[in-house]
């Protein structure tokens, strides 16, 4: 414990350095642009600029990439509350309240909240991070294959238990992702499949091409059906508004304490910050007093869902760190970055590399410190990027889309597969098919495949490796309780005979 | 969504007809996933699971979940629910067509002059900008790019004749 706070300080002390500190601002702003404008989340947007940490040392890459994530976290309520466009999937919930707040001429104030309440959430994640990390790292220095396999298990099971989506279509574009994946070289034993003979599949299917293709080329695809029109309210935010909303937020302790749960725990489990949003703010309704009055303006509205995404998002990243497993579609971003600046992921992160883990830590609360001012100043000029025609940012973004496709492998014919994501991303988004399942699917399925042939292999076939002791079974239950999760819910709310709780409140 | 839909003329697509689409054509692709996986064995070999097992039971479990979700559009009622309306298409192709040609265009004519044509013909067409804004930005942003990736990150792009013709 009292090393790991030595690491920390350690680590600070990387962190602090001019030209790190330099890459941490310019990561926020770049975040929160990508954040603000549609067609670029917080996911593709590090894939694009992946490419430039290349020649960094990895400390400074991981510091610069994950400040564009905690921009991108932010960035999305802007746009949420001033135009009434999540310009992210988990600022849907921000909406509710915070675009009322806007029109009644309260956007400074719903600004605040919301960035007040991203920043509780994610410190409260952070320090769960700090503390927590450590432990499970060491704990899981003695999975072998099979607890390895029940990990990764447990986290595509909570996929399809937790997710708002029909749970057959997160099963077929999990499984769907793994099958991609599994294109190409076979790790374990050196054959070359699904290939068909075609020479540009002998690489198989790089996720961060499906990242790009599927939330950059995707997402622009739907913004351009809507025919967005940016209207949005005037963004001011002077320094009385901040120290009135400040002296109001602390009366929402109690709110803002269960959303950090709900996010640190929809965090961990790979649903990620969209649901934690939405089920915070969902539950904030039920028992809140103004409860009926919730989608007219209500600050409570704002920092339910913000704080609870920003812990989501914030915690996505513990089991990244300690386990090699990431808990969110950016995570596994930086998961692949880790994979290219030569580190590799999970337990032994911690012993191996701590300058990198702790510099990424004590970037987490540096990162969060100077995202809140630069958003609490700034937000005029981020507000004024929205204001510039889609006709002209749709076709940039497609050449920063492209640029990023091409760098990861430096091959033309990739650029070609991001624009086929790219389509198929929009059928499938169109048709209420998760995209973070089949995401994460593409990143792992090597890893996942191959601690479960090991598995079988020590066995000899048997499936009963996987329920061999108290630990690969109590994992492997947990996850067959979050893959029937809605039948198990289900089965409850008959057996009580009254409606499913928090089905009912999203 | 489906609001915008009615507003704009209210024809297009079914929504019912795309989700069997995609449901189907998924299915397709895992049934070659599952002829893949049966040519290089889905059994035991001599060191354990053969390279096609995984991949087989992953496409099985997609073709049985995309049956299910067949089965669920085609056992509920149609809504005559739009997918989105021909209009609305019009505009999603009208991405991508140009972004097609552009990326088709790239290993020629390299990513930079690409870009600047892609730029600028988007600008004129869809946002109806007067020529000089489209060429402004449409010169502006790949030199930036020039100066981030080329010369600051030293990260090289794809070059076509213009370059070469530049001495890069």
């Amino acid at each position: 414990m009292l090393e790991d706070v030595g690491n920390l300080i350690h680590g600070f002390a990387v962190v602090v350095q001019p030209f790190n500190l330099l890459l941490m601002v310019v990561g926020i702003v770049l975040g929160v642009i990508v954040g603000v404008l549609p067609g670029l989340g917080g996911a593709n947007g590090v894939a694009i600029l992946l490419p430039l940490t290349f020649s960094m040392s990895p400390t400074s890459a991981i510091i610069m990439l994950s400040c564009i994530y905690w921009g991108a976290l932010f960035g999305g309520a802007i746009t949420s509350i001033l135009f009434n466009i999540p310009g992210e999937p988990w600022s849907v919930a921000t909406t509710f309240d915070g675009y009322p707040m806007a029109q009644q001429g309260r956007a400074g104030e719903a600004l605040t909240a919301a960035f007040t309440s991203s920043f509780v959430g994610a410190l409260f994640a952070v320090i769960m991070i700090t503390l927590v990390a450590p432990l499970v790292a060491n704990f899981a220095l003695r999975f072998g294959p099979a607890e390895i396999f029940s990990v990764y298990f447990l986290a595509f099971c909570s996929f399809v238990g937790l997710s708002k989506e029909p749970p057959f279509k997160t099963v077929a574009s999990m499984m769907f992702g793994f099958g991609l994946g599994a294109v190409g070289l076979d790790q374990v034993t050196g054959q070359l499949r699904l290939t068909f003979g075609v020479e540009q599949m002998l690489n198989g299917f790089d996720f961060l091409i499906a990242v790009i293709g599927l939330f950059g080329i995707g997402e622009i695809l739907l913004t351009m059906e809507e025919g967005l029109s940016f209207r949005g309210s005037p963004a001011k935010l002077n320094l009385k508004v901040v120290f009135h909303t400040w002296k109001e937020l602390p009366r929402y302790w109690l709110l803002s304490l269960r959303s950090c749960l709900i996010g640190c725990w929809m965090g961990i489990s790979p649903a990620g910050a969209t649901p934690a949003s939405f089920m915070s703010y969902g539950i904030a309704k039920r028992i809140s007093k103004n409860g009926h009055k919730f989608g007219t303006g209500q600050i409570e509205g704002v920092v339910a869902p913000e704080t609870a995404a920003h812990a989501a998002g914030t915690s996505a990243l513990l089991p990244m760190i300690s386990l090699g497993v990431p808990g969110s579609p950016t995570a596994a971003v930086l998961l692949g970055g880790l994979l290219i600046w030569g580190l590799q992921p999970g337990p032994l992160l911690f012993t191996e590399q701590k300058d990198f883990v702790w510099g990424l830590i004590a970037s987490m609360y540096m990162g969060n410190i100077v995202g809140l001012l630069i958003v609490l100043t700034c937000v005029p000029l981020f507000a004024a990027i929205l204001r510039i025609p889609f006709s002209v940012i749709a076709p940039v973004i497609l050449v920063f889309c492209a640029i990023g496709a091409y760098t990861v492998h430096n091959n033309t014919f990739d650029v070609v597969m991001m624009l086929v994501f790219g389509v198929a991303g929009y059928f499938m988004k169109k048709c209420n098919y998760p995209l973070a399942p089949m995401v994460l699917a593409i990143v792992l399925g090597d890893k996942a495949e191959e601690a479960f042939r090991q598995s079988l292999l020590a066995s000899q076939g048997s499936l009963g490796v996987f329920w061999s002791n108290g630990l690969v079974s109590t994992i492997m239950t947990l996850g067959l309780i979050a893959l029937f999760w809605p039948i198990i819910q289900a089965g409850w709310a008959r057996l009580r005979g009254r409606p499913t709780g928090l089905r009912a409140a999203e | 969504m489906s609001d915008a839909a009615k507003e704009s003329g209210g024809r297009g697509p079914s929504h019912r007809g795309v989700e069997i689409g995609v449901a189907a054509f998924m299915a397709l692709l895992a049934l070659i996933g599952i002829y893949g996986s049966l040519k290089v064995g889905i059994g035991w070999g001599a060191e354990g699971p053969k390279a096609g097992f995984f991949p087989f039971y992953v496409s099985l479990a997609v073709i049985i979940a995309c049956a299910v979700n067949l089965a669920k559009v085609l056992a509920s009622a149609d809504e005559g629910e739009l997918f989105a309306s021909w209009d609305q298409l019009k505009l999603v192709l009208a991405v991508v067509i140009p972004t097609a040609i552009y990326v088709a265009a790239i290993p020629y004519l390299g990513i930079y002059v690409a870009s600047t044509i892609l730029i600028v013909a988007f600008m004129k067409w869809l946002g109806r900008y007067p020529w000089i804004y489209a060429i402004g930005v449409g010169a502006l942003v790949p030199f930036l790019t020039f100066l981030m990736f080329e010369l600051w990150f030293l990260v090289p792009l794809p070059k076509g004749p213009l370059e070469k013709m530049l001495g890069y």
